[in-house]
């Protein structure tokens, strides 16, 4: 009786094996069952090469799994089955040896021009560089002169259930990095604090941010679109909440877009000569605050004990201000205490260090302007 | 190869095994406490159960082994044993020099701009040349003068090759039966293994005060102090281990076709040996 | 004082109390030790996995922050790998090799008991971090540089002083097999008439032995780089962070053969026995086994592919990996032979060991498309990597330790376990563990990564499902300790033979075995 469960969830086991196959065919399946496919070739030829593995090892599995069935079925001592006396071959042995060797041949050809082909970033049109932070991107584009961070933006109540989860829940950011189709763009991927890894699977690869050094990879899109991937590298606490969105544009978007950038650095400029209020200082801080500190700090200031200090009551934050400052800009070497004088404007700064001086339970009264920081640095 | 299994030496149920997991627990959790302010009696404490453990463990195997209750067998039993620990020890010092190797072959020469490399030092690290000994693109530490090989470490080396020869003398004079011959070539190799470590510690004090050369020089501190550290850690052990077998020999233990504990110290004495001659070469002389 | 000779006089049967466990000197109770330390162990890190199976349950963060979800699946990991995999296989080995070369007992007895005595204590360092200030080891079982130095909580030191210590633990342990095997077999054993089970450990014994203290160099320079200013893993000083990587992975791959290699050992003793039929290729079986090792320490970089490595190195590790697949080939195939034209019965062993050379086979598939690097590209660090690594070791060595458990309890306990209980545990769990992996590897090739307490919408669906599995499969191991627990209270009566097919010299002693077996070596044909 068991035999027939035997046989039964054998072939179910089966079934889900071919569904896997199977899939390929339902459209609709395969984005949630099967390997993305890409909208690049390099994407497209490592996707037919996951294909061509995979259904070799489906045939080999087949092979086996049929042989081994049969004799279940078959060589049952219930089934009346004489054992036989027979326990080595030699000449068999060397046919299952070398079939597996030739098989594995076949396999590593197309792996082999693949490999050469993915790794290729000689002759790029441009470059980018990635840099991997605690818990956030920063894309420097080398000949534009054009660099900004990029943070996930779904709000915290999305993520903690007490609002409906978007269509991009987790995968949605502030800046995504944009870039032109049909030019072949390098990456130059690095980190500033541990191992982070850029991912979007649309590209067909993934490159891993290590700090000290530069990997690179590099892609050629054909067609625009958003593709969405995400850090594939366990960096800490919020390794699973820093995504990656990539928008590839025409040319001419693709133009208006670096335009539009530079005018913004331009504005930001601006402001940073202007003095500020008190309150739009902390109103600004705050927003700051929530996508560069909280992550660590706590949206509250409360810190995590033993790993992130408490920015309410610290000594640093309600004390003398050129403290302040100065881990703010320079950080701390050997922690998680990132200079923050290298990611954000004068403005920025200026509005954080107030926000955090005169809230999230502190208050020490004062405040620090844009032009301070600027003769800080 | 297989003996005859009658006879057999079967040990009583023992405590020594359970001192010894308290001693190692408490040495290393305190000394991991200490590391974060604890206070270091923890750790003493631990140090001083192991060391009484294994006076107590080794005391009884001695007597046991004087009473003649091991057998050839058994004696087979300790010299694979005591082999494969030592090839445990080599793996352990090959974990150390493989990442000697690959600073020196690969991440070094890879901040330089090598291999698949170029933008590593284009962007990061534009003013560093890569050459060896280094202490790294963010000269870590600070200026450093790197260790000669021709001064300390080559008489250091004679010192070890000799204790070599001293001991196998010693072993000579035991499978003789000569039992003052055994004792001075014993005597030689502890004197000479205690005087490396004074030359030693010595050559490190210089470092620290006149070169500038620290744990904390980058890589090239890191791994000199981490080699040359843990092979200095091991002399001291095996120093220590002659004393011992010194000091039983004096006793009168050991018989010419008896003494497997004199050849298993003199075994790791002479990978202690090898591995200095490793050291000389790729940490002192290869600069 | 004893010795073999005079032992009559002395102990009979086993002493008594607490302190007989302690103390003892005895292969079968340091087995059992083992075994057992391992089950708990079992049960505590399957319980963090139902933790994370309860946060994956669906999206959104419910039942954990994500400090303490990576702190989960790093204990997981570290548990099951240190705390239950590998101590049962010690267990195993205490218990049957020297019953199957007619050994009177391990050549170390004392050390023996220091090998698994230090266990419960590094287990106690271990799992003390989750109560330390700042928690406990969140950077993943494989404790990736910088991660784990600068950016490590303060527990950490601990977690290497652990390490340290499991370390100890597994090279006195490999050190006694290798002497038990090499110097303790009786007369006429010789070696390649040894049970395939007893081949297989010596030969990761040696594995063992190589890599233990790899890991503990590794962990040294951890320490020293976090609190002595060394520069190993730090590239302004030189270093380089992927250099952690080399070094760890040097003892990784060959770490997941040390706990896959007795599992063949098992499976090559439970087939012939339930096939009625001689193991097929026997001393194949041996060459594969040894291939296999050897070629473990030569692949280890697959896990490296995204890291930056020269072409030329990915190429290499690339063809050295899918290599693998011969040798285990040749396991796999010669499984099958020997059930050929068997005369099968499926009793509970037997269905395990079925369902391990099923599973087994296809996690191993799954690795190799991973050895193949461009498009490990995409599979690194996603569910695909979670759902390969589980069927091999979850489906694949914990099958094969829990077959063995069925297999050889009658011979510990004298009792036999309930069959129908056991079938039932077999196929409660070989349903519910394919529900519980088989989705994975879906999610991951539609891209989710491992190691995240929360994930977008489009991986909802799959993930749910997986949890359920999950916690139908963990329910199914705490009915095992059930089983267990009744076995040794009572149960029919086994025989010394207990399976009509089995052959080899443990199955020539009574049930339960002796205290001390072959005190006088038995003569082997
Ligand atoms: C018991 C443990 C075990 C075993 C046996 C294996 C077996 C194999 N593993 Fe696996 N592996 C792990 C445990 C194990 N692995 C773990 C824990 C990880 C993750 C670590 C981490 O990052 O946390 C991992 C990760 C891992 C990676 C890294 C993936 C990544 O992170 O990107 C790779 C890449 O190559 C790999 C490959 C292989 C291969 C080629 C085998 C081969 O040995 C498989 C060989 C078997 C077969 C191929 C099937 C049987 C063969 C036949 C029926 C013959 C026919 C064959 C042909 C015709 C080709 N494994
Ligand atoms: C060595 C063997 C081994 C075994 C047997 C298992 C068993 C299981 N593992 Fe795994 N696992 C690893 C080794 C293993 N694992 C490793 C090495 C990693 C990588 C870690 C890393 O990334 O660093 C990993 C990672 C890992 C992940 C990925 C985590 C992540 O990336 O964030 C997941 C997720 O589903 C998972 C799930 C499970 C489950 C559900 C089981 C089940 O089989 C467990 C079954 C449960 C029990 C046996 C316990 C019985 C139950 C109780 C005591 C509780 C009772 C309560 C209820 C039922 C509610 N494991
Ligand atoms: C990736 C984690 C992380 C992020 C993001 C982060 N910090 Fe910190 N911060 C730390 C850590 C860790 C320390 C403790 C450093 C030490 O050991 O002294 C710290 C310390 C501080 C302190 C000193 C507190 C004290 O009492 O010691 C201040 C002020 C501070 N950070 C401000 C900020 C500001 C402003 C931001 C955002 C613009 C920010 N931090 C973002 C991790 C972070
Ligand atoms: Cu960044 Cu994970
Ligand atoms: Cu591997």
């Amino acid at each position: 009786m068991f035999a027939n469960t035997l046989r039964r969830a054998l072939c179910s086991l089966w079934g889900a094996l071919v569904l896997l196959g199977a899939g390929n065919a339902f459209a609709g399946y395969s984005d949630t069952i099967n390997l993305v496919k890409g909208v690049t070739d390099i994407s497209h030829k490592v996707y037919d090469l996951h294909m061509l593995v995979f259904w070799i090892c489906v045939v080999v599995c087949v092979g086996v799994f049929a042989v081994l069935i049969y004799s279940i079925i078959y060589h049952r001592k219930s089934k009346g089955a004489k054992p036989a006396t027979f326990h080595e071959s030699t000449t068999v042995e060397i046919i299952w040896t070398t079939i597996p060797f030739l098989v594995l041949v076949v396999m590593a050809v197309p792996a082999t021009t693949t490999l050469l082909a993915l790794e290729d970033t000689r002759d790029a049109d441009m470059s980018i560089q990635v840099t991997g932070y605690q818990w956030k991107w920063k894309y420097d584009y080398l000949d534009e002169d054009i660099s900004f961070f990029s943070v996930l933006t779904t709000p915290r109540e999305q993520i903690e259930g007490s609002e409906p989860k978007s269509e991009n829940y987790l995968v949605e950011v502030d800046n995504p990095i944009v870039v032109p189709i049909n030019k072949k763009i390098r990456f130059l991927i690095t980190s500033n604090d541990v191992i982070h890894s850029w991912w979007v699977p649309a590209l067909g690869w993934k490159q891993d941010a290590v700090p000290g050094f530069i990997n690179d990879g590099w892609t050629e899109l054909s067609e625009p679109g958003t593709y969405r991937g995400k850090c594939a590298e366990l960096c800490g606490k919020d390794h699973g909440f820093m995504p990656i969105v990539l928008i590839a544009k025409t040319e001419e978007d693709y133009a208006a877009w670096v335009a539009e950038q530079k005018g913004a650095a331009e504005a930001d400029a601006a402001a940073a000569t202007q003095t500020w209020s008190m309150d739009d200082l902390i109103a600004r801080g705050e927003s700051v605050y929530n996508t560069n500190c909280a992550a660590c700090h706590q949206a509250n200031g409360a810190g995590i004990p033993g790993v992130f200090p408490a920015i309410t009551g610290s000594a640093i934050a309600t004390g003398d201000m050129a403290g302040h400052v100065d881990i703010v800009m320079n950080g701390k070497a050997g922690t998680a205490m990132q200079a923050f004088g290298a990611q954000l404007n004068d403005v920025d700064l200026a509005a954080v260090i107030t926000f955090q001086r005169n809230a999230l339970g502190n208050s020490a009264g004062d405040m620090v302007q844009p032009s301070d920081i600027a003769a800080a640095r | 190869m297989s003996a005859s299994n009658g006879g057999y030496y079967l040990p009583e149920p023992s405590h020594w095994p359970i001192v010894g997991s308290v001693g190692l627990f408490l040495l290393l959790g305190g000394f991991a406490n200490f590391l974060h302010g604890g206070s270091w009696m923890v750790m003493a404490a631990g140090g001083a159960v192991l060391i009484y453990m294994l006076f107590g463990w080794f005391g009884t195997v001695i007597s046991e082994s004087q009473s003649g209750k091991y057998n050839a067998q058994v004696d087979m039993s300790f010299r694979w044993a005591m082999g494969w620990f030592i090839f445990s020890e080599v793996m352990f010092f090959a974990a150390f020099f493989g990442a000697l190797f690959y600073a020196r072959m690969w991440s070094v020469p890879w901040l330089g701009g090598a291999s698949n490399n170029v933008m590593t030092s284009e962007l990061l690290w534009p003013a560093f040349e890569a050459m060896w000994p280094t202490n790294g693109p963010g000269n870590v530490g600070g200026d450093y003068q790197y260790m000669g090989a021709w001064g300390i470490p080559a008489i250091n080396t004679l010192i070890l090759l000799t204790s070599g020869v001293t001991v196998t003398w010693a072993h000579w004079g035991l499978k003789k039966g000569d039992r003052t011959h055994l004792i001075m070539g014993l005597l030689a190799t502890v004197a000479l293994g205690f005087l490396f470590l004074g030359l030693q510690a010595y050559e490190y004090i210089h470092a620290y005060q006149e070169l500038n050369l620290t744990l904390g020089s980058g890589i090239y501190g890191t791994t000199f102090y981490m080699l040359t550290g843990f092979h200095g850690l091991h002399v001291t052990l095996g120093a220590t281990m002659l004393t011992i077998i010194l000091l039983r020999s004096m006793k009168g233990h050991f018989t010419s076709d008896n003494h497997f504990a004199f050849e298993a110290v003199a075994w790791y004495w002479h990978f202690v040996d090898v591995v200095w001659l490793g050291l000389f070469v790729f940490v002192y002389w290869l600069v | 004082m004893s010795t073999a000779t005079t032992h009559d006089e002395h102990h009979h049967g086993a002493p008594s109390g607490l302190m007989r466990w302690v103390k003892t000197t005895n292969h079968k109770d340091i087995g059992t030790l083992y075994l057992w330390f391992a089950f708990i162990m079992l049960l505590v890190g399957g319980a963090m996995a139902m933790v994370i199976r309860a946060e994956l349950f669906q999206p959104g963060m419910q039942v954990v922050d994500p400090q303490f979800f990576n702190t989960m699946t790093t204990m997981h990991g570290l548990i099951m790998v240190f705390g239950a995999i590998m101590p049962a296989m010690v267990g195993f080995a205490n218990w049957q090799i020297p019953m199957m070369i007619g050994a009177p007992d391990m050549a170390l007895p004392r050390m023996n008991n220091w090998s698994f005595w230090i266990l419960p204590f590094a287990g106690t360092m271990l799992v003390s971090t989750l109560f330390m200030e700042g928690g406990g080891p969140a950077f993943g079982w494989t404790f990736y540089a910088p991660l784990s130095t600068t950016f490590a909580p303060a527990s950490t030191d601990f977690f290497i002083f652990a390490v340290h210590m499991l370390g100890f633990s597994s090279i006195m342990g490999a050190i006694n097999i290798i002497a038990t095997v090499l110097n303790m077999r009786a007369p006429g054993m010789t070696l390649m008439k040894m049970p395939l089970f007893v081949w297989t450990w010596f030969i990761t014994a040696f594995l063992l032995i190589a890599v233990m203290p790899v890991l503990a160099g590794v962990v040294t320079m951890m320490l020293t780089d976090r609190n002595f200013g060394t520069s190993f893993f730090d590239a302004a000083g030189g270093g380089d962070p992927v250099l952690f990587q080399h070094v760890f992975w040097f003892f990784g791959h060959p770490e997941v053969y040390i706990m896959i290699l007795p599992s063949f050992g098992i499976v090559s003793e439970i087939i012939p026995t339930f096939a009625r039929k001689k193991l097929f290729g026997y001393s194949s079986m041996v060459y594969a086994t040894a291939s296999i090792a050897f070629l473990s320490f030569i692949v280890y970089a697959h896990h490296m592919f995204t890291t930056g490595m020269p072409v030329a190195g990915e190429l290499y590790f690339m063809y050295a990996t899918i290599m693998i697949a011969v040798p285990t080939a040749v396991k796999v195939f010669n499984w099958t032979a020997t059930m050929w034209r068997g005369s099968m019965t499926f009793e509970t062993p037997m269905l395990w060991a079925v369902g391990f050379v099923f599973l087994f086979t296809i996690g191993g598939f799954t690795g190799l498309m991973m050895g193949v690097a461009p498009t490990d590209m995409q599979y690194h660090d996603t569910y695909f990597i979670v759902a390969h690594f589980h069927y091999v070791l979850a489906a694949g060595a914990l099958f094969a330790i829990l077959g063995g458990v069925y297999y050889w309890i009658p011979k510990w306990t004298g009792n036999m376990y309930n069959e129908r209980l056991g079938k039932i545990h077999f196929w409660w769990s070989a349903i519910s563990i394919n529900v519980l992996f088989f989705p994975q590897h879906f999610i991951g090739l539609a891209g989710m990564p491992r190691r995240i307490p929360d994930y977008s919408l489009q991986f909802a669906d799959w993930n749910m499902i997986s949890s359920l599995g999950g916690f139908a499969f963990g329910l199914a191991q705490i009915f095992f300790l059930f089983i267990v627990i009744k076995t040794i209270k009572g149960g029919e009566k086994a025989s010394g033979q207990v399976w009509e097919g089995a052959e080899g010299l443990e199955w020539t002693v009574a049930s339960p075995a002796p205290y001390h077996t072959f005190a006088t070596a038995p003569e082997v044909k």
